[in-house]
């Protein structure tokens, strides 16, 4: 048995699916509850502000509408680079990956600019319901972008040093699953924050 | 083992269908801030939004993640701790009156 047959062997469970991407899925479903729980916090205190402002004073739709869009097309970037690695083109590998990370760095952008014009408009984490939930469960949002974003980075770095490969095309797919859920978990705050305020 | 691995998982999509998913994504979330604008649809803005939503959540799920062709092992991790969540965030909008208007 080669090395590389003994690596195979390793890598995948006794179901004869990988290892990595049964734990990615497990991950992922648990990221479920965690968000389920933000979002029922901030739909419990939705209306609920005694003070303002209120959502309907800041929530700017057509921005929001641009980065949601800009994180939905990072998700295309995301498959193209998959597909490419699959099929053992890295050039155009490291150009999609390198395009998705960018795509959300774009998004977090927007996000970045949007909570800094909330707390100009004097809306904090202390000022009401409104402010605590929103920030708590977009900010978490945001910070699994920031993950994501890092992890992308540092596989067009591995690919760029020729560590990535054909071979690995199971790593680019696990990040890929992360990728996509962070963009799945911001359709649904998409429509829950923004468009039912 | 490698075999065994590529009878479970079965064969991804095409980049022409990543694409043309990637454009139906588009246009749902156009659709979605259109109707948001409609004052006349209204009274019925939220089971839109929700179903516009389910529809673009299925889409990525079931295509970019490749849930519809992978092992039905992944989608028990995952429709799994899904299902439980909605349940809990269900009861707790009940108890909390969050769809009394």
């Amino acid at each position: 048995m080669s090395q590389t047959d003994a690596a195979a062997m390793e890598m995948h469970s006794a179901t004869g699916l990988p290892n990595r991407k049964v734990l990615m899925w497990a991950f992922i479903g648990s990221e479920c509850m965690l968000f389920g729980s933000l979002i029922i916090v901030y739909m419990v205190y939705r209306g609920k502000s005694l003070v303002g402002p209120y959502p309907s004073d800041l929530l700017n739709i057509p921005f929001i509408t641009v980065t949601t869009f800009v994180l939905l097309m990072s998700s295309l970037m995301m498959v193209l680079a998959l597909s490419a690695v699959q099929r053992g083109d890295m050039k155009w590998g490291k150009i999609w990956l390198f395009m998705t990370a960018l795509l959300g760095m774009v998004f977090l952008g927007g996000q970045v600019y949007e909570f800094s014009h909330f707390v100009h408009e004097g809306l904090t984490l202390k000022t009401n319901l409104f402010g605590g939930s929103f920030f708590l469960l977009t900010g978490t949002h945001g910070a699994h972008v920031a993950v994501g974003v890092l992890w992308l980075l540092s596989l067009v770095f591995m690919a760029q040093r020729g560590k990535l490969t054909q071979a690995n095309a199971e790593t680019v797919e696990i990040a890929g699953l992360y990728w996509h859920f962070v963009d799945v978990v911001w359709i649904v705050l998409f429509t829950l924050i923004y468009l039912l305020v | 083992m490698t075999q065994t691995h590529q009878h479970a998982d079965h064969a991804h999509p095409s980049n022409r269908t990543y694409i043309l998913v990637a454009a139906i994504l588009g246009v749902i979330t156009a659709v979605e801030v259109g109707v948001f604008y409609l004052e006349a649809l209204e009274p019925v803005l939220v089971p839109i939004l929700l179903v516009l939503s389910a529809a673009k959540f299925t889409m990525v799920v079931g295509f970019f993640m490749h849930l519809k062709f992978d092992s039905k092992l992944y989608r028990v991790l995952f429709v799994g701790p899904l299902i439980v969540a909605i349940a809990v965030m269900m009861a707790m909008f009940l108890l909390y009156g969050v769809f009394r208007a």
